[in-house]
């Protein structure tokens, strides 16, 4: 998040779990990078697996969509 | 008034021009005789009036059987080497095809049409072909996923700009083309290379590029072309040095600034232009001081009979060279009521200057604005580091897709460099792009995929 938080010009607050996504200056295209990236780095994009996958709020949230993945 | 004479390729290919040839990997023929050979095997005046299909494998003898069907057939459909099986009989269907002429008599015995005719390297031929009739030259369309459209050109129409730029001056060409010439850009270079009493070297499927530019040194290839894409390939070999044409033209796809800075580098001593043609449009101009886009001058009716105008952003051309329809039962019209094909290529105009910014059908959607793919890569591909680059869409459950850029770094680049490359390529996109158009991601590939039309395989385009 650090990185692409400095491509995109983005100064982020401190992360702690519940920090509302909102709150981390991140707008959807951001969101859509990170989750991009994540997807080449683990081989796993949760929210386009799970058609139910509730959007996350909060960072805390985010986190988790990734640790309840089916392995 | 008597009827208009009418020229056929065999006309330009008379026995007091010598030395002229055309080769491949293979062989190397003599064109000074070759009216009296030919490749056909069986009666050769069953051809007569009818339509034919080209369909044969190897480039040369395609090159050859056309020389000789020309002016003899109602029609003759050419074969690009990459044409699905499965659309054969709809083409076979809706071009009346009626005669075959191929080198494997066999693949083709079973589409039920009426003479399948043997194509083999050429041999003395017992009479003289004389020419009877303006033969209909079909080809057709690349980059469609479903049965190819089907597209009716003339001979004079095919010629009309190598007519208008007047004969060579000077020794006679030596052309080469990295295009297939069952296909418009491939095709343009062989008639070019026969009307201007020159010689033609052709590509040879698998050859490696090294023993293809070896080749093309050895039999003195003065002109050559190629895409953009065909061109970054060479360049990117390392193969160009030792390789000096006097003539180096790119067409078939948007030659950026960078790519024709490389080839200035690469080929000092030659003139280099890029040409606008369309197997539909036919070719509209030629492009020689070394800038990208076009003068805006040149829109409005110019001296060789070409009208351009510019409607809803896209390049539209009514001109004697244009093909004159779509062939086919359910064929749709290629020109508007007023003559004028729409290349579906879309131009901005910066300064005085039209620079092309993408095809219609190609626009990327993301987020629900349009981004034409070739914008973003010219940017991309300003860098010295830059090679080739790819820009397309990539599905985000977040924001439906983001732009992604697939980019080849230049020989010699340190791959170690990749992050401070990245920084700088995405604030120079940033710089000069609107926030949709820079590309979320930037991977470094070792090759990006280039069709059998010699241009990149886009996709998701």
């Amino acid at each position: 998040m650090q990185q692409i938080a400095r491509e995109q010009q983005v100064t982020l607050p401190p992360l702690t779990d519940d920090l509302s996504l909102h709150e981390t200056g991140f707008d959807s295209l951001g969101f859509a990078i990170l989750v991009a990236r994540l997807e080449d780095d683990l081989g796993t994009d949760p929210f386009t697996i799970a058609e139910d996958a509730a959007f996350p709020l909060t960072v805390g949230d985010f986190v988790r969509a990734y640790e309840n993945v089916p392995a | 008034m008597s009827p208009r004479e009418i020229f056929a390729l065999r006309d330009h290919l008379g026995p007091e021009l010598k030395g002229r040839t055309i080769s491949d990997g293979r062989r190397v023929v003599s064109l000074t005789d070759i009216l009296e050979q030919t490749c056909l095997v069986g009666r050769f005046d069953e051809l007569s009036n009818r339509s034919v299909l080209l369909a044969v494998s190897d480039q040369l003898i395609s090159a050859l059987a056309m020389t000789e069907i020309d002016g003899v057939a109602r029609r003759m459909l050419l074969c690009p080497p990459d044409l699905k099986t499965d659309h054969v009989q709809t083409l076979i269907d809706e071009a009346e095809i009626d005669a075959i002429v191929t080198d494997q008599p066999s693949r083709w015995a079973d589409f039920g049409v009426y003479l399948v005719m043997a194509a083999r390297p050429p041999e003395r031929r017992g009479t003289k072909v004389k020419t009877e009739r303006a033969t209909e030259w079909l080809m057709l369309t690349s980059g469609t996923s479903g049965v190819p459209k089907i597209v009716g050109h003339t001979l004079e129409a095919l010629t009309g700009a190598i007519v208008a730029d007047g004969p060579a001056r000077g020794t006679p060409p030596v052309w080469a083309t990295f295009y297939d010439i069952r296909r418009y850009g491939g095709l343009q270079i062989l008639l070019r290379a026969i009307l201007s009493g020159g010689s033609m070297v052709l590509t040879e499927p698998g050859e490696a590029l090294a023993d293809h530019v070896a080749r093309l040194n050895a039999m003195g290839v003065t002109h050559i072309s190629g895409t953009p894409s065909h061109w970054r390939k060479l360049l990117m070999s390392g193969a160009a040095s030792g390789f000096s044409p006097r003539y180096v033209r790119l067409s078939g796809e948007i030659a950026d600034q960078a790519v024709l800075d490389g080839l200035r580098k690469a080929f000092p001593d030659a003139s280099i232009g890029h040409a606008y043609a369309s197997t539909e449009a036919g070719v509209g101009f030629a492009v020689n001081d070394g800038l990208e886009g076009f003068p805006a001058g040149i829109v409005g009716q110019n001296r060789d009979g070409v009208e351009m105008k510019i409607v809803d952003g896209s390049l539209r051309i009514r001109s004697t060279r244009t093909a004159h329809a779509y062939v086919g039962s359910k064929a749709a019209a290629l020109s508007d009521g007023d003559g004028f094909v729409d290349t579906g290529d879309l131009v901005e105009l910066r300064g005085d200057r039209y620079h092309f910014v993408g095809r219609r059908g190609g626009i990327i959607n993301i987020g629900g604005l349009k981004v034409h793919p070739e914008e973003i890569e010219a940017v991309i591909n300003q860098h010295d580091e830059v090679r080739m680059s790819r820009a397309r869409s990539r599905k985000s459950p977040i924001t439906g897709s983001i732009v992604v850029a697939d980019v080849i770094l230049a020989d010699g680049c340190d791959v170690s460099r990749g992050d401070e490359i990245r920084n700088k390529i995405l604030a120079d996109c940033r710089a000069q792009l609107p926030s949709h158009k820079v590309p979320a991601m930037i991977k470094f590939v070792e090759a990006l995929d280039i069709t059998a039309a010699g241009k990149l395989a886009r996709t998701d385009a």
